[in-house]
């Protein structure tokens, strides 16, 4: 019974939460707006790069973006719930076979690039 | 001083804040009844008496039968009584709620901890151990050392040695509460618990901040009937001298 009690109060805060989170998968394009505060103003910072990863756990699920900055792999961590996380758009769909692409961080350049995925409805 | 109250530790989760922060909060559930009190002229001093969780009568004996009927009350799993101050004596039969609390103050949460069993000194005390390699041999994991040689000719008191851990009455000082859920019971405090999840934990206003205290007195109670104290946060009256922790 107790369990069921986490259970209510996790579905309640997603509700409550009221995100509109785009269908997305591992191998898309995606383009994450942030919420950023600074010390007076707050501001938002778009992040783009393919998503590598999806965390599913409820209010705490997370999603990593992996993208290549000045020649440096960068991955972020974001939690898909969060009230910092303005909009996620999804860029180009990527067709693979993988939920988790953990191999792209041993490949570079035209090795680490993904199909795009064929009559896919999103054009950027 | 406040009655504290029983409650049922329901387990643990994220819980995402305005800022976008997500902090970690045990639920709780709140389930107190005030069965019997303690009254100055009666018994010498002022407290009252809480039971947690109805009990089937047959699991009762017959001494606690004959209490609970005596008191015209509801059989209760576990009794326990808890000294207040005398403005914060609730009459028999109230129901304690989730209401007892308020957003930002903070509980001490006492609960029995996850027993580990016999455990060495490195996972109980944090010794380094022994080393790996240079010619240890089955020592790896060993306190080393208990003391000198002829003088003291003997271990001193309360060295650290391999012994039970856990299992153990533990308190969890000033946690802050973060949401209460009337309608439920429910109070979630920030941070971790003692004990498993379904366990039984006691909540009390954080002993070493009374005087920021805040709460309604004499105490949250559940049925409106008894003095209505739902909204009034009054800041607590100093409990003088009569009680003694």
């Amino acid at each position: 019974m107790t369990k069921k009690i986490i259970q209510d109060l996790k579905a309640e805060q997603i509700a409550k939460l009221d995100k509109k989170i785009p269908d997305f998968k591992a191998g898309d394009t995606l383009r994450v707006l942030c919420r950023i505060v600074e010390e007076k103003n707050t501001r938002n910072q778009a992040y783009e790069g393919v998503c590598i990863a999806r965390h599913n756990d409820g209010a705490a699920s997370t999603f990593t973006v992996r993208k290549i900055s000045f020649g440096e792999g960068v991955e972020r961590v974001f939690p898909l719930y969060s009230p910092n996380i303005v909009e996620i758009k999804v860029v180009r769909r990527g067709q693979v076979k993988r939920s988790k692409l953990y191999y792209l961080r041993q490949l570079f350049g035209k090795k680490a690039r993904i199909a795009e995925e064929k009559d896919s409805e999103v054009k950027a | 001083m406040r009655t504290a109250v029983i409650a049922e530790k329901v387990g643990m989760m994220g819980l995402f804040q305005e800022n976008g922060d997500q902090i970690p909060v045990t639920v709780l559930k709140v389930d107190s009844t005030v069965v019997d009190t303690r009254t100055k002229e009666k018994d010498g001093y002022t407290a009252v008496q809480i039971g947690y969780k109805t009990a089937k009568e047959k699991h009762l004996a017959k001494p606690q039968k004959g209490h609970f009927a005596k008191l015209k009350q509801e059989p209760k799993r576990v009794l326990k009584e808890f000294r207040v101050s005398e403005d914060c004596l609730v009459p028999a039969g109230s129901v304690i709620g989730a209401n007892h609390f308020v957003v930002g103050q903070l509980v001490d949460v006492t609960g029995v901890s996850l027993g580990k069993g016999f455990a060495g000194v490195m996972k109980r005390y944090h010794f380094h151990g022994d080393n790996a390699t240079h010619g240890a041999s089955r020592t790896h994991r060993s306190g080393g050392s208990t003391g000198n040689r002829e003088w003291p000719g003997r271990v001193f008191k309360n060295r650290p040695m391999p012994g039970q851990l856990g299992n153990k009455q533990t308190t969890i000082q000033n946690l802050k509460v973060v949401a209460i859920d009337e309608a439920r019971n429910l109070v979630m405090v920030q941070g971790a618990v003692p004990g498993y999840d379904e366990g039984m934990v006691i909540i009390q206003d954080a002993k070493k901040r009374s005087k920021q205290q805040v709460g309604p007195v004499p105490a949250g109670l559940k049925v409106v009937e008894a003095p209505k104290a739902e909204t009034t946060e009054v800041k607590e009256a100093p409990a003088t001298t009569e009680v003694k922790e």
